[in-house]
């Protein structure tokens, strides 16, 4: 809770303006894993609530962009007695290293659990430069 | 903080898991890490009906057939293992935030379940389980006679 909520007072404005999201929910920073294998980097996320179709990777340069929403589920008629977990959306940034190629990042999600591959890149050959006598 | 609007609804429900994340803390520093099961995992959410209790936990990465469900009287128990996953050689981790091992809650529900109609279900990574009201445990109204 950053500030109070009065309902008739005006909110001073964060300086410098920061974006908000439009809706009103909060976000949870998933917790991953990440562990490189010889060809590949993988990332695993928790992201309960998340499945296909409300993830969505971005690649932005060499940020990889993970955003999770989850609906709020009804539990029809009745009404909340204890709670221990709040719902709400993913999102987390990553910055990657140059050696990874771009073309060929996959992503599955199962069972509330997110997987990225991100293959790393063909190394560049070493070059032997060869050096004239002068 | 401490303002007038705490008690109002909404903002009460946003800070109770708050609390309950710190009481845990406290509670696993206490603990001394020495403990075999995990006995605060998976978090809980849970609603209550007239005749049944919904109750949704957060367990992702399961396999919905490792994750031992039983009910006795009014307790319900949860148990189960998250696996840790094995790699090969000359792998190694970036980060590891993700945790993994046994767990084992038990949760006093307000009333006596029928047994033989709890549901469970498990999607996305959230177990549901459905406990509806032993018949015998129901309130009985019961009808004044006038002579």
């Amino acid at each position: 809770m950053d500030q109070e909520y009065k309902p008739f007072e005006k909110q001073p404005a964060k300086e410098p303006a920061e974006p908000e999201r439009t809706k009103n929910v909060k976000v949870f920073r998933p917790k991953v894993d990440i562990y490189e294998t010889q060809e590949t980097i993988v990332l695993t996320a928790d992201v309960p609530g998340v499945d296909e179709n409300s993830v969505d990777i971005i690649l932005d340069k060499n940020v990889l962009k993970i955003n999770g929403t989850v609906e709020q589920t009804e539990a029809q008629g009745r009404s909340l007695y204890y709670t221990e977990y709040d719902v709400g959306d993913y999102q987390r940034n990553f910055t990657l290293s140059e050696d990874v190629d771009r073309e060929k990042i996959e992503a599955t999600v199962k069972n509330g659990v997110l997987r990225v591959v991100l293959h790393k890149a063909e190394p560049v050959k070493a070059k032997k430069i060869a050096i004239k006598a002068g | 903080m401490f303002g007038p609007g705490i008690w109002r609804r909404g903002i009460m429900t946003d800070m109770f898991p708050e609390m309950m994340r710190f009481q845990k803390e406290m509670n696993r520093f206490f603990s001394g890490l020495t403990q075999e099961y995990d006995q605060h995992y998976p978090p809980i959410n849970v609603w209550v009906g007239e005749d049944d209790v919904l109750i949704r936990a957060e367990i992702p990465g399961m396999d919905p057939d490792k994750i031992e469900i039983t009910t006795k009287g009014d307790l319900l128990y949860i148990r189960g293992s998250r696996e840790p996953e094995t790699l090969g050689e000359g792998c190694r981790y970036h980060r590891r935030e993700r945790g993994y091992g046994r767990f084992s809650r038990t949760l006093q529900l307000p009333f006596k379940v029928n047994q033989d109609k709890v549901e469970a279900g498990y999607e996305k990574g959230i177990l549901q389980i459905v406990l509806p009201r032993a018949e015998e445990d129901k309130p009985r109204k019961i009808v004044i006679k006038s002579e």
